[in-house]
């Protein structure tokens, strides 16, 4: 357990401010301590928690993407258009047309990167400017709301009703997100390709001369977020309802900053499935709780932002190094 | 030739190479597609458009010399927009005086200054990643934004003030003048001062530079204050040139900041760059979108291109990087 919590330890301290935070939320409201609301923060957070840990591959490969809620939200239009082509299909070929249109464009950025040797970040902020732009350009931002029947229609799994007459419910994207974590996590910790993964993004150098194909690493890195970011895009057309061109635009700086509150360190090597899920929902349970204390939504941005600030300040520091003048002499640098 | 080559070179540094070719062929193709391209009122157009992008395009190059970013530039001007609106509205509204307004604009660049200040102290501090920092300020600023307008827009401001947007001064605009102003205080600062040095010392290597003795964590925090101060600037300018305040204003340039400043040959990871590519660089981007609208193109499509543009230039540079290891290799 010890020896857990020193491994652990941004896991361990998420959970913690989780913990307390559910604490002073079930006091002070009515309605945080229930099933129903647990759901229903699992409902929202699940198309968040799928690219968080997408993108948790990259940034444990070392690089980092900014392209890929734009790349959803191509995948979105796309899929929904190929399925217009079809005439109707189904989940299987809703989720094999998104997922492959995903992994295509994540392989875009994983050839720009390796085979030009362009930095991640170059790459895909063009990337970025490229999918986004000829969406716009394309769709002329036109939305789409004439979808598949099977695609709109909410997908209940369990549901059960409570004593007090409200239902709880979990629906398909919560399905969709636990496969996505298990297949992740899977991936990193269980296969020798994710051990790659992890050496390659601590130090590439070091992993090309151990023999590990460097290439085949960008492609599965970006691949897989690409995937992600592929079903993602379905399931939030799904969950929405409809397909926005704009819709998802913005949202990679709020996942990124999710994911690195989970502990993934920008530069690579480091991270965890269990951290990443875990800061995706601390922003989302700080939301449901304002919402719960009847704080203006126009406030949430503000008070999320303040809390990842004073977190990352008081993660990477002690107290000492914030306070020079109060810690042991040599102490502070 | 060669000598003249050389005095060139020197001037401007290798980073001129990618930005003047792409100028080059800018002008080159939109010149033959267009009769109307190589006029007056294209340069007119862009010298307008320019000075928005520009000026948070240099907030954005302190930080990536040092090997950070600042994904707050927006927001910062923003909320110093938001500053001036505030006191003008206070004071007067329509009728508030020149007095007022700069007063307005002092706070605004107070506001944006300590945008800057908490930023770099948490960096220079805790050593958080800036990136991480950089984009909690960010989204704390926009849900801050968002909480004092209700997400809707401020407008009514003195009739003096429009001119600062859209008034020219001799034919040239007001604000190309502010943002030519701006660039060359950045290019004497970088080329001139100490803390240009030892900001490009620390984008090289932050422990070499500690060790040497400078005072890393003073240097960092001021980079990020002068940041935020010229995000302010950008803030008054563009409050003058849409004549209203909105939070989302100029929120679709965060990521074009950056790639502008890679176009114009700044390492991603700090140390190296200069301002004037990235001037160039940004006369360019506008240049473009200014062709593509002269063809018939919209806003989005010109987007779409400025991330073509900027892939074809890192991928023409590593060819030549090929072609220099070839030649070497061959000589020796």
């Amino acid at each position: 357990m010890r020896s857990f919590i020193r491994t652990h330890a941004t896991e361990v301290s998420l959970f913690a401010v989780i913990a307390l935070i559910s604490i002073v939320l079930s006091l002070t409201t009515a309605n945080f301590f229930s099933l129903g609301n647990a759901f229903d923060l699992l409902n929202i957070s699940a198309v968040n928690i799928i690219f968080a840990v997408g993108l948790l591959v990259v940034l444990i490969a070392g690089g980092i993407d900014i392209s890929f809620a734009v790349a959803a939200s191509v995948v979105q239009y796309g899929t929904a258009i190929a399925l217009g082509w079809i005439g109707g299909g189904g989940w299987v070929s809703g989720l094999l047309i998104a997922g492959s249109l995903g992994v295509l464009l994540g392989c875009i950025n994983a050839f720009l990167i390796h085979r030009f040797r362009i930095i991640s970040i170059v790459a895909t902020i063009s990337t970025f400017n490229i999918y986004f732009g000829l969406l716009m350009f394309f769709t002329r931002g036109v939305s789409i709301y004439d979808l598949p029947d099977w695609l709109t229609d909410r997908v209940v799994l369990f549901e059960h009703e409570m004593a007090n007459g409200s239902w709880i419910e979990i629906t398909l994207p919560v399905l969709v997100m636990i496969l996505c974590v298990i297949a992740t996590w899977t991936l990193i910790t269980r296969t020798t390709t994710g051990r790659q993964l992890y050496a390659f993004g601590d130090n590439p150098e070091g992993a090309r001369r151990f023999g590990i194909n460097i290439g085949a690493m960008q492609f599965i890195a970006f691949g897989w977020l690409g995937l992600m970011a592929g079903i993602a895009g379905l399931i939030q057309a799904h969950y929405a309802q409809e397909v926005v061109p704009n819709a998802l635009y913005g949202r990679e700086l709020d996942v990124l900053a999710a994911v690195v509150l989970g502990g993934a360190r920008l530069g690579g090597g480091k991270g965890s499935v269990l951290g990443c899920v875990l800061g995706v929902l601390l922003i989302s349970i700080t939301q449901n709780g304002l919402n719960l204390m009847g704080v203006s939504p126009f406030a949430f941005k503000m008070i999320i932002g303040a809390i990842i600030l004073v977190a990352i300040t008081l993660s990477n520091t002690r107290i000492e190094r914030l306070l020079p003048f109060v810690g042991p002499k040599g102490a502070g640098r | 030739m060669t000598a003249l080559v050389d005095r060139v070179r020197a001037a401007f540094g290798p980073e001129m190479a990618g930005p003047s070719l792409a100028f080059a062929a800018v002008v080159l193709v939109f010149g033959i597609a267009s009769p109307q391209f190589l006029s007056a009122a294209t340069f007119g157009s862009v010298a307008f458009q320019l000075p928005e992008l520009g000026l948070l395009t240099l907030a954005m190059l302190l930080p990536i010399l040092t090997g950070g970013l600042n994904l707050a530039i927006t927001f910062t001007a923003n909320i110093a927009g938001l500053t001036v609106a505030w006191v003008l509205k206070a004071n007067g509204g329509v009728d508030a005086g020149i007095g007022i307004f700069v007063v307005g604009c002092l706070l605004a660049l107070l506001v944006g200054a300590a945008s800057g200040v908490v930023m770099g102290l948490v960096i220079a501090y805790t050593r958080a990643h800036p990136i991480l920092v950089s984009l909690s300020m960010m989204i704390f600023l926009r849900g801050l934004g968002e909480f004092l307008t209700r997400g809707g827009d401020i407008s009514g401001f003195p009739a003096f003030v429009g001119p600062i947007g859209h008034g020219s001064i001799a034919g040239i605009p007001v604000p190309l003048i502010v943002f030519i102003v701006c660039v060359l205080a950045w290019h004497v600062l970088l080329g001139r001062t100490k803390l240009g040095f030892n900001t490009y010392m620390i984008g090289s290597n932050l422990e070499a530079t500690r060790y040497s003795g400078i005072n890393t964590r003073k240097a960092i925090v001021l980079v990020y204050t002068l940041s935020g101060i010229m995000c302010a600037i950008a803030g008054i300018i563009m409050l003058a040139r849409f004549n209203s305040v909105r939070i989302g204003h100029g929120e679709s340039y965060l990521l074009i900041t950056v790639l502008a400043c890679f176009l114009g040959g700044v390492n991603p990871f700090g140390g190296f760059g200069r301002v004037i590519p990235v001037f160039v660089a940004l006369v360019v981007l506008q240049l473009l979108s200014s062709g593509l609208n002269l063809i018939g193109a919209n806003q989005h499509l010109a987007t779409a291109v400025w991330g073509i543009l900027l892939v074809t230039v890192m991928i023409l540079r590593w060819v030549a990087s090929k072609i220099k290891i070839s030649i070497v290799r061959r000589g020796s």
